[in-house]
């Protein structure tokens, strides 16, 4: 169990980077407390996985140093390191019955029997795998593999961490369901520090206490899933989490006020200084109401999908489209050409990163 | 189930049943003939029996070249299938090495039986052979015509020159299909190399290594050419395979009839083995998919 930081952290593949395109992951420092979730969130190819192998070990980065609770490991090889990790596809030890298994950190460390007896049936328990402990380890299903793959890492008392990169793969998606109800489950019962690398946002959001979105090698916005739903602090995140994501429509801000197309909306805050033409605002469905004329931008709806406790608007905004969620139930007139933004919660960015308003 | 029921359908086998008929069938019979008749020429055969198999069976000089097959066959199985895997796990993995290697591996193969013969024969020699004028040059007495020792160990030498390389290539394909995901996690784990290659390697390598094994102790059961080349089966008998012996039977002395007797039984010997092996594999595949 351990804190960790991340201390200037950087990583290029190249020997030489010569601009920030060159890192695969971006300079980065952020200390992860001990004992919470956290989720790293973000498309193929945005650079988790490479932070993950840094955690673990198995990459050493170019630049900053790792340290567990203050000591510095970045050089410490992965076996040293007392971490876990559960991969994409099952790692289970074929030839070995569930209860070797989850034995074998053990018995590497030289532990003594009894302490590894006591260890195995507690963990088996933990992992409902009591009643399959003298099976082979061969013939289990996807799910109970990656069952024993997090167990192999429960049972070493001392792991600081546990990694996961992107366990739920290969599982069947009802199984899906309740692995990670399990996982949520046995991390509340250990307060082990777990990381948890996925694409999915559903994932991510369900299980970490904090996520951490990443984009082209950056650290876009760590917080709690409410954060990440109320202030995206990049429209990346606005987009990339919610379904469907956050609109955001380019905008001209002048204190209070933004202009779109002709059309002026009333914000919260007041703005000074936004000139230039990388100036947007993001709202998120969830904070949109349609109307028969009156304010609001003018618009008209393309198509509306149900999507079963609420409905989808998809509306035509000047050749941009706009998402709007409707709760089940209320019905949409076809006159509806208009529509209107909760004004605290429009955010306003300014080269994709949020701008903090004064209030106005 | 209404299935047409057709007897013209017979006639589409009967390419199949002519071909094996003359390649395979009719051969072995004239094999299964010999073995129950004897003649005192003029081609007057009469029946005998199973009389050349209980002679064979009882035979002293059946049972020595049987006992030196299997040690020979032992022998190699016992250094190829160890140095194979050896060689597999330090093979390159990546980059120009592959090529190189995978290349340099397969040459052994590729030469012909005799060929490999006629190489150790002459280079052997303790006259001009390389291998045999170095090892009398540093004081060696090393000599494959006259000891026999020497003679064994020059045929076991070179078979392991010529097939290890298969083993090797065999366990490489085995190994290369492992997620690096297992070492990583055998990292984690602590697990020692050798824990590694007891518990990862070797598990996935189990497939290949029964191919492996099965083909090895085929091909050696019925080896040849390459020891009748070296050694001739000398010094004395020394050297005499079953393969060597059954020729010597059958050409050198004309003795059809134990010849055909001595055929038959080591066919016999060979299927069972061979399906013996067979059935642990197909058991093997069947407790994967469990």
């Amino acid at each position: 169990m351990a804190e960790i930081h991340l201390k200037n952290l950087a990583h290029s593949y190249l020997p030489h980077p010569s601009g920030p395109s060159d890192y695969a992951l971006k300079k980065i420092d952020h200390v992860w407390e001990d004992g919470k979730a956290y989720a790293l969130l973000g498309p193929s190819g945005c650079g988790k996985s490479t932070l993950l192998n840094i955690i673990s070990g198995l990459l050493t980065p170019s630049e900053g140093s790792v340290l567990f609770d203050g000591e510095d490991v970045t050089n410490l090889p992965t076996e040293k390191r007392h971490i876990a990790q559960v991969f994409q596809f099952p790692v289970v030890y074929d030839t070995m019955t569930v209860y070797d298994n989850l034995a074998f950190p053990l018995k590497n460390r030289g532990h003594d029997a009894k302490t590894i007896d006591q260890r195995v049936r507690d963990i088996a328990e933990m992992l409902e795998m009591t009643g399959e402990l003298n099976k082979k380890a061969r013939g289990l299903t996807a799910d109970a593999k990656q069952k024993i793959s997090l167990g192999r890492g429960l049972v070493r008392q001392n792991v600081s961490a546990i990694l996961f990169d992107e366990p739920l793969t290969v599982i069947d998606p009802h199984l899906k369901w309740m692995l990670r109800m399990q996982l949520k489950a046995l991390h509340k019962k250990t307060d082990r520090t777990m990381i948890y690398v996925t694409h999915d946002q559903t994932e991510a959001l369900t299980f970490a206490d904090k996520v951490v979105v990443m984009y082209e090698g950056d650290v876009v916005q760590m917080g709690t899933p409410q954060e990440l739903f109320e202030r995206p602090q990049h429209t990346f995140v606005g987009y990339f989490i919610g379904s469907p994501g956050m609109n955001v429509i380019p905008a001209h801000v002048e204190g209070n006020q933004a202009h779109i197309e002709g059309t002026t909306i009333q914000l919260n805050y007041g703005y000074k200084g936004m000139s230039g033409s990388n100036v947007e605002i993001g709202v998120r469905p969830e904070f949109t109401s349609l109307h028969e004329g009156g304010e609001g931008l003018p618009i008209t709806i393309k198509r509306v999908e149900d999507v079963g406790r609420y409905k989808i608007v998809r509306a035509d905004f000047f050749g941009r489209e706009i998402n709007i969620t409707v709760p089940e139930g209320q019905p949409i007139s076809e006159r509806v050409n208009r529509v209107s933004f909760d004004p605290t919660r429009v955010n306003v960015y300014q080269g994709g990163w949020i701008v903090d308003g004064e209030a106005a | 189930m209404d299935k047409p029921f057709n007897n013209k359908a017979w006639f589409l086998v009967l390419p199949v049943v002519i071909l094996v008929a003359f390649s395979a069938v009719i051969p072995l019979m004239t094999v299964v003939n010999y073995s129950v008749q004897d003649t005192f020429g003029n081609n007057a055969f009469f029946w005998v029996g199973t009389e050349w198999f209980q002679e064979m069976i009882t035979s002293e000089r059946f049972h020595n070249s049987l006992i030196r097959q299997f040690m020979f066959t032992g022998i190699i199985l016992a250094i190829e299938i160890p140095l194979g895997i050896f060689v597999a796990l330090n093979m390159p993995k990546k980059g120009w090495g592959v090529p190189v290697s995978l290349v340099l591996m397969s040459l052994p193969l590729l030469v012909p039986w005799n060929v490999v013969g006629t190489i150790w024969q002459v280079f052997g020699r303790e006259d001009i052979g390389l291998l045999g004028a170095a090892l009398n040059g540093m004081g060696i007495d090393y000599n494959y015509t006259q000891n026999i020792f020497d003679a064994w160990a020059t045929i076991i030498a070179m078979d392991v020159w010529h097939w290890t390389s298969l083993v090797a290539l065999l366990c490489y394909a085995g190994l290369a299909s492992i997620p690096e995901a297992y070492y990583q996690a055998a990292k984690i784990d602590g697990a020692s190399r050798w824990a590694t290659f007891r518990y990862i390697e070797l598990p996935k390598m189990q497939r290949v290594l029964l191919i492996a094994f099965l083909l090895r102790f085929m091909d050696s059961f019925m080896i040849y050419t390459e020891p009748l080349v070296v050694t001739g089966g000398g010094p004395g008998n020394s050297t005499t395979l079953l393969s060597i012996d059954l020729v010597k039977m059958a050409i050198g002395q004309f003795d059809l009839g134990p010849a055909a007797a001595f055929s038959i039984i080591y066919f016999l010997i060979i299927l069972l083995i061979s399906w013996a092996l067979y059935t642990i594999m197909t058991n093997y595949d069947k407790g994967e998919s469990k």
